[in-house]
């Protein structure tokens, strides 16, 4: 019998965070122009040492101007989805929830792509428009997440697999008008738009941009890690965590924002990547048990990881040529879905 | 269906607040007066159940058993003493206090509530779940401290499931589950316990020790215990008092000896009943069935 302290978690926390700085190195050396470890660990320790007038210009354009913004970003948008996605398994009380099999993701998109075109005809400082980009994709967001719930339900209760049809299609339709909006742009956003919509890293981002994604993220985070230990209850249904002295509707208000949130800052900076939420928190689950308060974090870091990993794979593995992250992400998530989708039929 | 009165969430007071009462050991624990409640079902508001006015009382080591057929509102009933609903009309006090005025966390620490299926989504062992009985009790993150993990240890001890501590919930039997689940309720170490059909998919068997459990953690533990039940011979065997409910009416509340009439039943249940004493004074039930003769 060993419940959970925070030493636990601290200790999880730490060999994770080991893990992504050495994901995160490779990161830094693998790509169309490989870097060797020693020049990186010179150039590392010169940037450190404030001398970044001495790095080479082309160290200075492929590492601090391309990957490392990249790297950064890869750490946010896989935090943000995974912790998201299990914010939504414990909220729905489905395994399979996942902000991209919802079509939280694509209501996210639509929200995002929506002000995208809004705001020319909005009064508004174009400097701030990016701003506004998170904020449009958290309210496609939110209000795909409450339409999916309301779809899911049957006879009032919420049906594990009507729910998931109910994302699905939500999922396709709001997909069919995201490609309507598309043929409104100029034919030369339409590439970028259409990388961005399967995922993808490489856009650059407006720092402030970064900044309101970072404090998001922890906001949003930390509001979820309150209710950590309410969450492992909601698992066992509503009416029996009210029972054990849950206040279920916070609770769920909680996470339902929270977990909005995260989604739409993931994807108005980096598009739909899928399956993150998914694969990440379950095998998070297998290595350090289904408590919250240890998924959490830890699910944060393991998205962090897992998404600069598959970046990675993404850049290298047709090398000059760069797959979309998404892609990666879907062609590991995809079985993992089929996976427990039939372990929970059978 | 939707409750057309205020569920917990919603503060308002229905009632002017009421000072709790002073208790006393031996007094009054759990008093239920006039409390009743309706069910709201379609747009026209007409109610698709009631359960009409209600009134019991329940001291301290009582067991008390809620009986009637389907849909006589044996579940309205519980939720109402679980506080999870909020009574249209009446009231229900725990020791002089609204019980569902109490806020989540407070209620939680007196009145723990054990369900007809506990499922589970994600795998969790035994001590997980016996420990989350202690969630009432916890700070804000809600770690575990040494007293919760003895208080969770010691209620499993109770129930006789030392040996499935460290076993998987999914990877136990019925009966075994069913004594986790009460292990759970017990560390929240409550003032009420309330059992619905607690018996369902148990053996003959499992049945009978977990009504003897009751009987002893009610007399160990000095609490209230109510069973919402459809084994009349168990509840006439073990209840101190009976409820009987038919289509949301409370028809009789008493020992079971004086609610247990043979007409009464007859018509409650809508089946040929036999009731006969035994010799320990508690009333027994037999189905009068018909014989077929074989013909020729």
């Amino acid at each position: 019998m060993r419940p959970v302290t925070l030493k636990m978690v601290l200790k999880a926390c730490g060999a994770l965070l080991l893990v992504l700085l050495v994901v995160v190195g490779i990161a830094l050396k693998l790509g169309a122009v490989p870097i060797s470890l020693s020049d990186l660990a010179l150039h590392v320790g010169r940037g450190a040492l404030g001398r970044s007038d001495q790095l080479p210009s082309e160290y200075r354009l492929i590492v601090l101007n391309l990957r490392v913004p990249r790297i950064l970003l890869g750490i946010l948008v896989g935090a943000a989805l995974s912790v998201a996605g299990a914010g939504f398994q414990a909220l729905l009380r489905n395994p399979l929830a996942d902000p991209y099999v919802l079509g939280v993701s694509s209501g996210a998109a639509l929200g995002a792509i929506t002000w995208l075109i809004a705001s020319p005809h909005v009064l508004l400082m174009p400097a701030l428009v990016p701003l506004f980009t998170p904020l449009a994709a958290f309210l496609g967001a939110a209000a795909t997440v409450a339409a999916v719930y309301f779809l899911g339900r049957r006879s009032g209760q919420l049906d594990s697999g009507t729910l998931l049809l109910a994302g699905i299609v939500t999922a396709s339709f709001l997909s069919a008008v995201i490609m309507f909006l598309m043929t409104t742009l100029p034919s030369r956003d339409l590439r970028g738009m259409a990388f961005w919509l399967m995922g993808d890293l490489s856009t650059p981002q407006v720092a402030s941009v970064l900044w309101v994604f970072v404090a998001g993220l922890v906001v949003a985070t930390g509001a979820m890690y309150t209710t950590a230990s309410d969450l492992n209850l909601l698992l066992t249904g509503e009416r029996e965590a009210m029972h054990l002295g849950v206040d279920v509707t916070r609770v769920k208000v909680v996470v339902y924002v929270a977990a909005s949130l995260l989604t739409g800052l993931a994807v108005s900076a980096s598009g739909a990547i899928g399956y993150v939420g998914l694969l990440v928190p379950h095998t998070m689950r297998l290595l350090f048990g289904s408590d919250y308060r240890l998924l959490i974090p830890t699910s944060a870091l393991g998205g962090a990881i897992a998404i600069v990993l598959a970046d990675t794979l993404a850049r290298t593995i047709v090398a000059p040529t760069e797959l979309q992250v998404g892609a990666m992400t879907a062609m590991a998530g995809a079985p993992m879905f089929i996976y427990l989708l039939r372990r929970r039929l059978g | 269906m939707s409750p057309s009165g205020s569920e917990t969430g919603d503060t308002s007071v229905l009632h002017p607040a009421i000072e709790p009462e002073r208790w006393r050991p031996g007094a009054v624990r759990l008093s239920v007066q006039q409390a009743g409640y309706a069910y709201a079902s379609d747009e026209r508001g007409a109610p698709l159940f009631t359960l009409e006015a209600t009134n019991f009382e329940a001291r301290q080591s009582e067991l008390v058993a809620i009986l009637g057929p389907n849909a006589s509102g044996k579940s309205t009933l519980l939720a109402l003493l679980a506080g999870t609903l909020k009574p249209l009309s009446g009231r229900v006090q725990l020791e002089g206090f609204e019980t569902s005025q109490l806020d989540p966390r407070t209620r939680a620490q007196r009145i723990a509530v054990v369900q007809q299926e506990s499922p589970l989504l994600f795998p969790a062992r035994v001590w997980e779940y016996v420990l989350q009985g202690r969630h009432p009790y916890g700070r804000s993150l809600r770690f575990a401290s040494s007293e919760d993990s003895t208080i969770a240890l010691n209620a499993l001890a109770q129930v006789g499931g030392q040996h499935l501590r460290d076993r998987w919930m999914d990877q136990i039997s019925g009966g075994e589950k069913q004594r986790v689940v009460l292990a759970r309720a017990l560390a929240q170490q409550p003032q009420l316990l309330l059992l619905d059909e607690p018996t369902l998919h148990l053996d003959i068997g499992a049945q009978v020790e977990l009504l003897q459990q009751l009987r002893r953690l009610a007399e160990e533990n000095r609490y209230t215990v109510v069973v919402v039940t459809h084994e009349l011979n168990l509840a006439a065997e073990f209840a101190d008092q009976v409820v009987l409910l038919h289509g949301g009416k409370c028809l009789r509340v008493g020992p079971p000896r004086e609610v247990y009439r043979q007409d009464l039943l007859e018509q409650v249940f809508e089946a040929p009943l036999d009731v006969e004493l035994t010799l320990a004074g508690r009333p027994r039930v037999n189905v009068r069935g018909k014989r077929v003769e074989p013909a020729g």
